[in-house]
């Protein structure tokens, strides 16, 4: 297991590579001068050329991907062209928000769907089943702006229920510990904290959870089909067990291995959301970190954030692996 | 002679067939309609049939594992068609069931130790170490080792596994076991070992076993008496010996002259049916094996047969031995 963990960490290396390559090169290939945009279109030519010298840029690309790729692994992710604060120092609360907001929106998403999808598969051909299925074809289909403003139409403004925007009420401020709003309040004891970063995250947590609950519903439910027709379901029926460990201890094992590779490739899909969603919602993350320095052209923060996000992803989908080769023993660490 | 341990009375399972989304048209398959056998103690029934005519469903409509069953199975005297889905996981502790394919009744998830180990979890006072004692024992039962026990099915071959399956269903010390098309799967050189061994352990337990085949000769070798069945139907029922030597309903004797023998004496001439066995959906009236009986008379097509007593526990439904 030890070796086994060890070499997919060695894959992973010509995978960030690669990562690295295409990241480096997209922002090249946008138009827009970064040298133009900091001084403004009514900047002498001259004033321009020094200051692409300045950042490195009149330099062949091999050079500036070298010291570029030297930036990322000494922690140096360069200096934001807005802010002229580090990127590394400036990331990371955003990305802390974001990643609350993604295993917010993970659980809901895999509570919900999951146990729907096994109902589903259970009572097949019931109203339970089309009910539950329409609602996630529904689901899967639905933007995730529209029903980010629905929400907060719905339960911010007619209701008055949830708070629309932001993470915690301003006025009383939580110390950071792990940036993880919830886990700070939470070792903290500061249930009222916690209570008010929990309304903050259910309406942007169950946008951002609708469309991976619903395909985690469907994939549960067909890959649950599939398991409990097999002969060793009936077999443990005729062992006598309630069938609720036949559902959830027989089955739902066997029918695992589909939902988990989804839930992989979801985060993805969460990644890309969480764009739309923090926008919507005012949520300090990634997303909108990257959002907002699309819009000034702050490209070392651009691409910087696409390098994070993709970090993020590639290790999501490792974990991934791992746990499928934990949940089949058919599979050998090899 | 002491009543049956199982008596199956009139068994139907109907399957309703379903037109589209929310309406259900009023046809059914008929998978099995209007079975009855006894099983006496400590004796092997075979129930044979070619492919669809509802042995399995026979099989498992005893267990309930399919509903919705109308009819009664009386066990040991109480009819566990009528008893709660609760009342009936207690029955399973008498009555197990040894599946066709070891490949599928075996969880891949779980190690063999677990798998024999969960029904005495469910349905007995044993503690966790005795429990332990009694997997490594049950596996050196079926001729397998101890050291077995932590391994996962997909490390046994075909017949390995299917003693691992029989172990499962031993490890209740249940009275009556249905096997299932038990050895169909296996190669013939491995057959022959666990039909050994499902007799050697008869003889040891005092097991009751329903043996489920389409294969003729594994029947014979196992059964002392036989049904066989015909779309839904036991068309005749008799001993091993009895059924074998003199088949008498039409459907039986083209059977067995379909089954290969070695000796050249033995060879008789091939009856050939003509036709597939019709759909279930839509049985033909009648005899549901008129039309393709080679001896079908007029009556056949309209009266139904009933099973009737040729003497010596020979039983047929077929209108040629009508008085």
């Amino acid at each position: 297991m030890k070796s086994y963990f060890a070499r997919r960490l060695l894959q992973l290396i010509p995978v960030l590579i690669g990562m690295s390559i295409v990241v480096f090169s997209i922002i090249h290939a946008i138009p827009g001068d970064p040298a133009t945009v900091i001084l403004g279109d009514h900047a002498t030519p001259e004033a321009v050329v020094d200051l692409k010298a300045e950042m490195g840029l009149d330099k062949p690309i091999v050079t500036q991907y070298l010291s570029y790729v030297k930036g990322i692994v000494t922690g140096d992710l360069g200096t934001s062209l807005r802010t002229k604060k580090p990127i590394m120092d400036e990331a990371i609360p955003y990305l802390a928000a974001t990643i609350e907001l993604m295993l917010i929106s993970m659980i809901i998403a895999i509570v919900v769907g999951v146990n729907a999808g096994i109902l589903a598969a259970w009572r097949r051909a019931s109203w339970f089943d089309y009910g539950a299925m329409l609602i996630a074809l529904v689901g899967v289909s639905v933007p995730v702006f529209w029903l980010g403003l629905m929400e907060q139409w719905v339960f911010a403004e007619k209701l008055g229920w949830l708070p629309s925007t932001g993470r915690i009420n301003a006025r009383e401020p939580v110390e950071t510990i792990t940036g993880l709003l919830l886990l700070d309040t939470t070792i903290q004891g500061n249930w009222i904290g916690f209570w008010d970063a929990l309304k903050h995250l259910i309406l942007p947590g169950l946008a951002l959870g609708t469309i991976p609950m619903a395909i985690i519903a469907r994939i549960t439910r067909s890959s649950m089909l599939e398991v409990l027709n097999v002969d060793y379901v009936r077999t443990a029926r005729a062992k006598g067990l309630s069938e609720l460990k036949i559902l959830y201890k027989h089955s739902l094992k066997n029918a695992f291995a589909p939902v988990l590779t989804i839930i992989g490739m979801l985060v993805g899909l969460l990644l890309g959301g969480a764009v739309l969603t923090e926008t919507i919602f005012g949520w300090p993350g990634i997303g909108r970190y990257i959002y907002d320095a699309i819009g000034s052209r702050d490209y070392p923060v651009i691409q910087s954030g696409i390098l994070i996000v993709s970090t993020i992803f590639v290790f999501v989908n490792l974990i991934v692996d791992l746990l499928y080769a934990r949940l089949d023993p058919r599979i050998k660490y090899r | 002679m002491k009543g049956p341990l199982l008596e199956v009375k009139d068994l139907k399972v109907h399957y309703p067939i379903e037109e589209g989304f929310l309406s259900k048209s009023g046809n059914v398959v008929k998978a099995i309609d209007g079975v009855n056998f006894s099983i006496y103690e400590n004796e092997t029934y075979g129930l044979v049939g070619e492919s669809g005519c509802g042995k399995s469903t026979t099989g498992k409509a005893i267990l309930r594992l399919i509903e919705p069953v109308v009819g009664e199975v009386i066990f040991e005297g109480k009819d566990i068609n009528q008893i709660s889905r609760k009342e009936m996981r207690k029955v399973y502790k008498d009555m197990q069931l040894i599946f066709q394919d070891p490949y599928a009744s075996l969880n891949p998830r779980m190690t063999v130790g677990q798998l024999i180990e969960e029904p005495l979890i469910v349905n007995s006072n044993l503690n966790s170490g005795e429990r332990k004692v009694r997997v490594s024992e049950l596996l050196e039962i079926v001729g397998l080792n101890a050291y077995h026990a932590p391994r996962y099915p997909h490390e046994f071959s075909g017949g390995q596994r299917q003693r691992i399956g029989i172990a499962r269903a031993l490890a209740l010390n249940p009275k009556i076991i249905i096997a299932d098309e038990a050895v169909s799967a296996l190669d013939v050189s491995i057959q022959s070992q666990v039909l050994n061994l499902l007799r050697k352990l008869q003889r040891e337990f005092g097991l009751t076993y329903l043996f489920i085949s389409h294969d003729l000769s594994v029947v014979k070798h196992i059964s002392d008496r036989i049904g066989v069945m015909y779309l839904g139907r036991i068309v005749e029922q008799g001993t091993k010996h009895g059924l074998y030597d003199k088949p008498l309903h039409p459907y039986t004797q083209a059977l067995f002259s379909a089954s290969p023998t070695i000796k050249a004496e033995s060879r008789k001439e091939r009856i050939v049916l003509k036709g597939d066995m019709p759909s279930p959906t839509n049985p033909p009236t009648g005899c549901a094996f008129h039309p393709r009986c080679f001896a079908a008379m007029s009556k056949c097509k309209t009266v139904q047969p009933k099973l009737q007593n040729m003497g010596d526990g020979h039983y047929v439904a077929c209108h040629l031995y009508d008085e």
